[in-house]
């Protein structure tokens, strides 16, 4: 087995050779993506079973289908996107080409996190391709059965020499890091994150930290309360609520919660039946660490549905917790579990105040019929991303960014954003050698009429005054 | 120190008092910069003659003009760069709005530079206050009279709480950078670039580095020597070397290496007159430092012309130098002075095999007539900016990206790209509670019906005209009764 230096050093050596450049090289690699994923659907979901006992359900919507239309979204818009960008130009410049051109940054690293661990990982890595990088993934570890499938399949299907998966813990991640790579995608927590921007600092190497906190949804009175609760039942409970982008927690008065929380109970039970953990749609806790902590977080407040346990089976009932307050445990961290606090707030200056005492979220939520009030709280906060009368779907397209600001991260993706988050923007100027007269007005010696010249020139005119006319 | 604390405290208590969120107190904030320089343009030559011996001239090109520019494309687009922008839907969200809302990041750390102390300082400074930020900016102390100048007409033009200005040197921006910010861009050396970045990944701070490199300059056999010579010799002894984007050193095919030594040397001649140190036009290095830096590197090269140097008044002549090995010392830093090695190559494959072999640098340079060759220089390198057939020109586009890549940097300002840099891209979707029988696609229990409504949901998307609004009104109805007889509930 080649050690992290030899596969990076292979890497920049095939990055060298100039063969991902070209749009031909780069869609093959994203039809064999494809391939890759329309063959082994099974194997994936097997995986995904072992690792999270992940519902088949959530496994095509969440990891496959979204993965492969990530894939689909590179293959048609690859040519479009890897076009050079023609600018406008000043006065001076007006018989120069100007463009911005796309580029590949080199040889990319791309660590995965656990909770999604197909599609988070697979995501950037299109991006990173489709850009023309080679790149190094690292799945998590922590999802052993879906890293090791991927560091399986992967070098059945691409080339070998660009692309290579580089499985193990925090040994590992810690040794890769020492290399130089010339940009770093992370995905997961905010300390390691930090950890992870240290050491992209010793190589000058940009990067992108999509991290995650605690999303706030506030849910106002004049929201249909049924649908509010399906909705903000579905994003917290899915994958066992183990989403970065899942509601943490709710805002809203005590008369709001007094229909809420019935509603939320009649919800649960008609996705997961009386008895939830005999549902096939709920996942289980990723692993014994998790699920200690989670149990912890049971004690805050008081239980209003679920709060059951079973260690051996990592199960946590869906559970929504009521009369709490902001310093109980369950406020302090990201929750990453299926516990749903309500906190109590008098009105929406309250829950506005009470969010921005908080780091900014990775996803903020705001349930009303009211749009006033929704464009209020947009306006009065900040957030990664920022979805109204429902959570998670603006995930779900990629004409949007997806990425946090703060402590929640920083850069974006999905769609075109990946492919410029792993593309260099080189700005590029070819001038002709001739217009020299012009030129020679910048030369030593100066005189004073050079300036008036070259200000009226390279002067870019407010709208509305005199245009000159060249 | 309590006094940066203050500093930064203050900046934040201004930032989320929110008076910086209108579009209307932003623009009056850049017309007070604007006013700020027409009215000390005097002061401003004043300064940057006694920090580099500028000339008049030079001030206004190279910090004034370009400042009022980018002022005025900011005040004209401001408003449209601030709008919401639209986005593409698919099937699922085609009743909603769904747009990238930029969005102040908060308080920004500007760090300036030395070498073109009002421009580098000030444009990264419109660009943050543009974008609705509040700003803590740090000009560069080795630039003293400058940074003086900054400290005391800024807070006379501009709002005193949201736009601060520490002065100091290496233990107040150690300092500095142990505060909690929202962006910080730097404008300076490698070296300090990673400090900057290790300072900020405790915060989870993104930055923006404007680093160096060193520069390369490639001259092709069949080119107007005469007028490339002069291209070259602006951008070389301009603020004599001390230009982040100053061509750094020369690759020429060795055919025409006698006639470029020659030509440079004239054209030297013809822009600062037999000795540089009378002509006004010439500058001046910033500190004896560099200038005991710089002499340094001419260690081991032949000095075809120029070489004189006089260190108490930080005079280094325009310089060429030929007989250079590639692993000499004035090959293995940015020169950042008035410096020009010139190597030979055989051909352009070794030009680009040379390049490559180094840092990824800021700017590249490339004079050929012929467009295949040019074009293939460009695929086969990377850099931060390339101009074919003159030096630095790409650094006046507005509407071009200003960076690096690699050890020159990360991230890009000017125009529109300062305002992006500034801002965070906010993803928004603005739904409404109705079509909650497509939304029950989702919910579990899952079977493979949804599955396949899923698909064809979210896979499709689709971008309507105005007169597309009613056919998605009848769309979505439709959608609706058609999922409500079709899945088996």
């Amino acid at each position: 087995m080649s050690s992290t230096k030899e596969v990076a050093a292979r890497l920049r050596e095939a990055f060298n050779s100039g063969k991902t450049r070209t749009a031909e090289f780069r869609l093959k690699q994203l039809k064999a993506m494809l391939n890759l994923m329309k063959e082994n659907e099974g194997a994936l979901l097997e995986a995904l079973k072992k690792d999270l006992r992940k519902p088949n359900f959530e496994s095509i919507i969440s990891e496959v289908l979204f993965t492969k239309n990530e894939i689909v979204c590179a293959i048609n818009n690859l040519t479009e996107w890897m076009k050079p960008e023609y600018v406008e130009k000043t006065l001076v410049t007006k018989l120069d080409t100007c463009f911005i051109k796309k580029e590949p940054f080199g040889v990319a690293l791309i660590i995965g996190p656990w909770n999604y661990p197909i599609q988070l990982v697979l995501t950037p890595f299109i991006g990173a391709v489709a850009a023309g990088n080679c790149a190094i993934l690292k799945p998590s570890e922590v999802s052993p059965n879906s890293s090791q499938l991927l560091s399986e399949l992967l070098p059945k299907y691409l080339d070998k020499d660009c692309f290579a998966v580089v499985c193990g813990g925090v040994k590992e991640t810690t040794e890769l890091l020492e290399e130089k790579f010339d940009y770093i995608f992370f995905t997961g927590g905010t300390h390691v994150g930090k950890i992870i921007m240290t050491a992209a600092a010793k190589h000058l190497t940009p990067v992108s930290l999509e991290l995650g906190g605690k999303n706030p949804c506030y849910v106002d009175k004049s929201c249909d309360i049924n649908n509010t609760a399906h909705r903000i039942a579905w994003a917290r409970f899915l994958n066992m609520g183990q989403t970065c982008i899942a509601p943490d927690y709710v805002l809203c008065t005590k008369a709001v919660r007094e229909e809420l929380v019935p509603a939320l109970i009649n919800c649960l039970e008609e996705f997961y039946g009386k008895n939830p953990q005999e549902s096939e749609d709920l996942g289980r806790i990723i692993n014994e660490k998790h699920f200690n902590r989670l149990k912890a977080l049971l004690s805050s407040g008081k239980v209003a549905v679920g709060g059951q346990t079973d260690e051996k089976d990592k199960y946590i009932a869906p559970t929504v917790l009521v009369d709490v307050k902001e310093t109980d445990p369950v406020m302090q961290e990201e929750i990453f579990g299926p516990i749903l606090p309500i906190v109590d707030v008098e009105n929406i200056d309250e829950a506005i105040a009470f969010m921005n005492r908080h780091e900014k979220p990775l996803a903020l939520y705001v349930y009303s019929a009211d749009n006033k009030v929704v464009k209020d709280v947009l306006e009065r906060t900040s957030s990664g991303g920022f979805c109204s009368n429902d959570c998670i779907m603006q995930m779900t397209l990629f004409s949007l960014p997806f990425g946090g600001v703060g402590d929640s991260g920083m850069g974006m993706y999905h769609g075109r954003f990946s492919f410029d988050t792993f593309s260099h923007k080189r700005a590029c100027m070819l001038r002709s050698a001739g217009m020299e007269k012009i030129s020679a007005l910048r030369y030593p010696p100066y005189g004073s009429h050079n300036l008036s010249i070259i200000e009226w020139t390279t002067e870019i005119k407010e709208k509305g005054s005199v245009c000159c006319i060249m | 120190m309590d006094q940066m604390k203050n500093t930064v405290g203050k900046a934040r208590a201004a930032f989320n008092s929110r008076k910086a969120c209108s579009l209307e107190f932003r623009k009056q904030q850049l017309q007070a910069l604007r006013r700020l320089l027409t009215e000390n343009e005097d002061r401003i030559a004043d300064a940057l003659h006694k920090d580099l011996n500028k000339n008049k001239l030079d001030t206004q090109v190279f910090e004034i003009i370009g400042l009022e520019g980018e002022i005025a494309l900011l005040l004209e687009k401001l408003t449209e760069w601030a709008a919401p922008r639209p986005v593409e839907r698919n099937l699922l969200t085609l009743m909603d709005e769904v747009y990238i809302q930029p969005e102040p990041l908060g308080v920004v750390l500007i760090i300036g530079a030395w070498n073109y102390p009002f421009v580098l300082s000030l444009q990264p400074l419109l660009g943050a206050i543009a974008a609705g930020n509040a700003v803590v900016l740090k000009p560069s102390e080795v630039s003293e009279n400058s940074a003086a100048l900054i400290k005391e007409l800024i807070p006379k033009y501009l709002d005193k709480d949201l736009y601060q200005v520490v002065c100091g040197g290496v233990a107040e921006t150690t300092e500095l950078l142990k505060e909690k910010f929202d962006h910080i861009m730097y404008t300076g050396n490698s070296t300090v670039g990673k400090i900057v970045m290790e300072a900020a990944a405790k915060h989870l701070t993104p930055v923006t580095l404007e680093l160096g490199g060193k520069s390369p300059c490639y001259i092709d056999k069949n080119v107007d020597i005469d007028t490339v010579c002069r291209r070259i010799a602006w951008g070389k002894f301009t603020n004599c070397g001390q230009t982040c984007i100053a061509p750094d050193y020369i690759l020429c095919d060795k055919s025409i290496h006698e006639k470029v030594i020659e030509r440079l040397k004239e054209t030297i001649k013809e822009f600062y007159g037999e000795d540089p140190k009378k002509s006004p036009d010439y500058c001046r290095i910033i500190n004896t430092h560099h200038v005991k830096r710089i002499l340094s590197l001419l260690e081991g090269s032949k000095v075809a012309y120029g070489g004189q140097y006089d260190e108490a008044s930080c005079y280094i002549a325009p310089t060429i130098l030929t007989d250079v090995s590639p692993t000499s010392k004035v090959m293995k830093e940015e020169i950042f002075g008035p410096l020009l090695p010139i190597l030979t190559v055989n051909n352009v494959d070794e030009a680009i095999q040379f390049i490559n072999q180094r840092d990824k640098p800021l700017a590249l340079y490339a004079f050929c007539h012929d467009k295949k060759v040019l074009k293939k220089i460009v695929a086969e390198t990377s850099s931060g900016g390339v101009t074919a057939n003159d030096t630095m020109i790409h650094f006046t586009i507005s509407t071009l990206p200003f960076g690096g890549v690699g050890n020159s940097g990360m991230g890009a300002y000017h125009g529109k790209f300062s305002f992006d840099t500034f801002s965070h891209h906010r993803a928004c979707l603005i739904k409404s509670l109705k079509m909650e029988t497509v939304n029950k696609v989702r919910y579990p229990p899952g079977s493979p019906e949804k599955v396949k409504w899923i698909k064809r949901l979210i896979t499709k998307q689709v971008n309507f005209g105005k007169l597309g609004l009613v056919f998605i009104g009848l769309l979505g109805a439709l959608l609706a009764v058609l999922m409500k007889v079709l899945l088996l509930h």
